[in-house]
């Protein structure tokens, strides 16, 4: 799970890691209220988004006037910011964040992460911080310093002294950033982070060190203990689809296809939108229904894939497991019928009570396209895609 | 032959007393040598009972030193499987397989942190389990679409591992060992691990990997094939349609800043020498074709 900057920056102050005086604004007004009430000459208006890559697609701007600070809020709320990480739609922006401007004199870089490779969080910093860390990482490796933490000691006293060392931060500043680093490791462990980045971290011309930015990613397996980070979440920023879809226990991602996947298993779903697009054909959405599915959650299932209008076939491909196979027949036949389906149904079924399942579908009247493997079932859903889609082009004829 | 377990091994179930833990418990049990297999179950309050025959122990260095059980495998719900992965390695047991999904990391990494220089192995989290067929399963996988046989098989995945076994199955090709080492992030034994197994495995005379996006698990596995492994290994991985900066179902399956992609893995795989199938359905097809 994501937050947006201001909320971040929140939980940085709680651990005494200095920001930026800033306030949250849903509308041009509040921006306007709030930079007067913050004060001085310059301010930061910050679209809040998700998404990265905000400073370099304009959703960061700098206002030398109340002016510019009912200008640059006019200009960026309710329009799409479109980054490298939002899609050519863009993320509409719904808050600002109106921020004291604050003199750079250097900009560096501070991230926590989980590493998979080393099963360890790794502290990565650099002297090189702002808007291109990832063209700093590709041209100048050797600017980027790691340092992997261990779990059961936290990040220890030398281990931050060195990485201060290495990012050359003034002398004056480095024993306020020792205890920075360990503070932003505090809070990373204690709030469950997965991704922790200041980019940048700035040194004033006065040597303060202040986080310009933060991104918080949470690690949705430990939100059941975090109800005040489940709080923060904002669902205009989620797929409203996918949203629906974790209601229901269901992991559902849509695509730019036309063939709907329902599929036990991530792996197995993957696979199945894999085999698909081999076959010609275009997978519409990524949907796992989990090993405990039932007759509702099947149903959620098709009604999330017919939200689709482009959607010209469904294909379901069970492997039962611990899931029954006649019980996800019986989820099929229910929710067609409930949904008054459209388009053509290709079933795969394999495992547990295997037979059982098919004479449920059989038995039920309903059309619906046998698949005796995955191959067999793939095709057939590609062909019965294609077919539906023509038939569809005539009848508009 | 075979790798990590067979019908000698003795195991323990921790959350034996809970509904997923009993039902598979007894499934488990009715498999091969299960029977004789499945000797001990923990859960700290209701020590001194049985679940169908099967004494209750309030801790696992009970459970061990009363049975003998040197193998566990979890149910525990996932605020507490770490704890329990834990338990099982101060009591020194040689192999634990934790099936829970939904850990948090924070939990894995002091486990995974513990468990440096200790004797015991972890497979998992959020697995199918291991399964000997003929001999003993310990997890979630149907038992009926294995068969004896010389092919190992490793694998990230749960039903994409029963597809992966019922393709060669069909095809008169049998499993000496399947491994599902799980889709969490930070997990146990990785393929890697189980190949250098299977490897030495007198009884596997080829192995299945199946992996997916996320991560570089495949790709240093394949460095190490290409140097050291002296039997044929052919692949799959999922995800070549997924979308980058999505988490597919499992919590390790996301390609995250360009990297971990399907295709940049095939590459590296049939660098190696890895035959790796494109198609899903043919995995089994193409394992035929090595042996």
């Amino acid at each position: 799970m994501k937050i947006h900057e201001y909320q971040a920056k929140a939980i940085l102050s709680r651990y005494a890691i200095s920001v930026p005086a800033g306030i949250a604004c849903f509308s041009v007004e509040e921006a306007i209220l709030a930079a007067e009430k913050l004060g001085g000459d310059k301010w930061v208006v910050k679209a809040q988004i998700y998404a990265g890559g905000r400073g370099k697609a304009g959703g960061v701007k700098l206002a030398k006037s109340i002016v510019e600070v009912r200008q640059f809020s006019e200009a960026m709320l309710f329009a799409p910011l479109v980054t490298h990480q939002t899609g050519p739609q863009g993320q509409i922006v719904r808050r600002l964040y109106i921020e004291q401007g604050i003199d750079i004199s250097h900009e560096y870089y501070v991230a926590l992460v989980v590493d998979r490779a080393s099963q360890c969080v790794s502290l990565i910093a650099s002297d090189a911080g702002g808007m291109d860390i990832e063209g700093v990482a590709t041209s100048t490796p050797e600017k980027i310093h790691k340092t992997q933490i261990n779990p059961l000691e936290g990040l220890n006293l030398q281990d931050a002294e060195r990485v201060v060392r290495q990012i050359n931060l003034p002398e004056s500043c480095r024993s306020a950033a020792v205890s920075m680093l360990g503070a932003l490791y505090q809070a990373f462990d204690e709030n469950d982070i997965s991704l922790l980045e200041i980019n940048p971290l700035i040194v004033t011309p006065d040597n303060r060190l202040i986080a310009l930015d933060a991104k918080m990613n949470f690690d949705d397996n430990a939100l059941f203990r975090h109800p005040e980070i489940v709080a923060l979440r904002d669902l205009d920023e989620d797929d409203p689809l996918e949203v629906e879809a974790a209601r229901h226990g269901l992991s559902y991602i849509p695509l730019d296809g036309d063939i709907g996947c329902l599929v036990n298993g991530a792996g197995l779903a993957m696979a199945t939108m894999d085999i698909i697009k081999l076959y010609g054909g275009n997978p519409a959405n990524f949907l796992d229904v989990g090993g405990g599915a039932t007759v509702e959650k099947v149903t959620e299932a098709f009604k999330l894939m017919l939200r689709n209008p482009d959607l010209q076939a469904i294909l379901v491909n069970i492997f039962g497991g611990i899931m029954r196979c006649d019980v996800i027949a019986d989820g099929v036949v229910s929710a067609v019928r409930e949904v008054k389906l459209a388009v053509p149904l290709i079933v795969r079924l394999e495992g547990t009570n295997v037979e059982l399942g098919k004479k449920i579908l059989a038995d039920s009247g309903l059309t619906i396209i046998a698949g005796s493997n995955m191959a067999d079932a793939a095709r057939k859903a590609v062909d019965a895609a294609a077919r539906h889609r023509s038939e569809a082009a005539t009848r508009g004829a | 032959m075979a790798i990590l377990i067979d019908r000698h091994t003795r195991v323990m179930t921790q959350g034996i007393t809970g509904k997923t833990g009993q039902f598979h418990t007894r499934q488990c049990r009715e498999y091969a040598f299960g029977r004789d297999c499945f000797v001990a179950g923990v859960n700290p309050k209701k020590a001194g009972e049985d679940f169908e025959g099967i004494p209750v122990f309030a801790t696992v260095e009970a459970a061990r030193q009363t049975t003998g059980a040197t193998v566990s495998v979890i149910y525990v719900p996932p605020a507490y499987a770490a704890a329990a992965i834990d338990e099982a390695v101060e009591a020194e047991l040689d192999l634990v397989i934790c099936i829970t999904e939904g850990i948090p990391v924070r939990d894995m990494l002091r486990t995974r942190a513990r468990m440096r220089g200790k004797k015991t192995q972890l497979i998992g989290p959020n697995c199918p389990g291991v399964i000997t067929p003929g001999e003993l399963k310990i997890g979630i996988m149907p038992g009926a679409i294995h068969q004896q046989g010389r092919i190992g098989v490793v694998s990230r995945s749960g039903t994409l591992t029963y597809e992966a076994v019922a393709q060669l199955s069909e095809l008169g090709l049998g499993q000496s060992t399947c491994i599902g080492i799980g889709g969490d992030p930070i997990n146990g034994l990785k393929h890697i691990d189980i190949l250098k197994l299977f490897n030495e495995d007198d009884g596997t005379d080829a192995v299945l990997m199946v992996g997916e996006i996320g991560g570089t698990d495949e790709e240093e596995s394949a460095h190490w094939v290409k140097d050291h492994m002296k039997k044929p290994v052919v692949g799959f991985v999922a995800g070549m349609t997924a979308p980058p900066g999505k988490r597919m179902g499992h919590a390790g399956a996301i390609i995250a800043g360009g990297k971990g992609t399907a295709q940049e893995k095939i590459e590296v795989m049939e660098a190696c020498g890895i035959h790796v199938a494109r198609n899903p359905a043919e995995m089994g097809k193409l394992l035929k074709t090595v042996i």
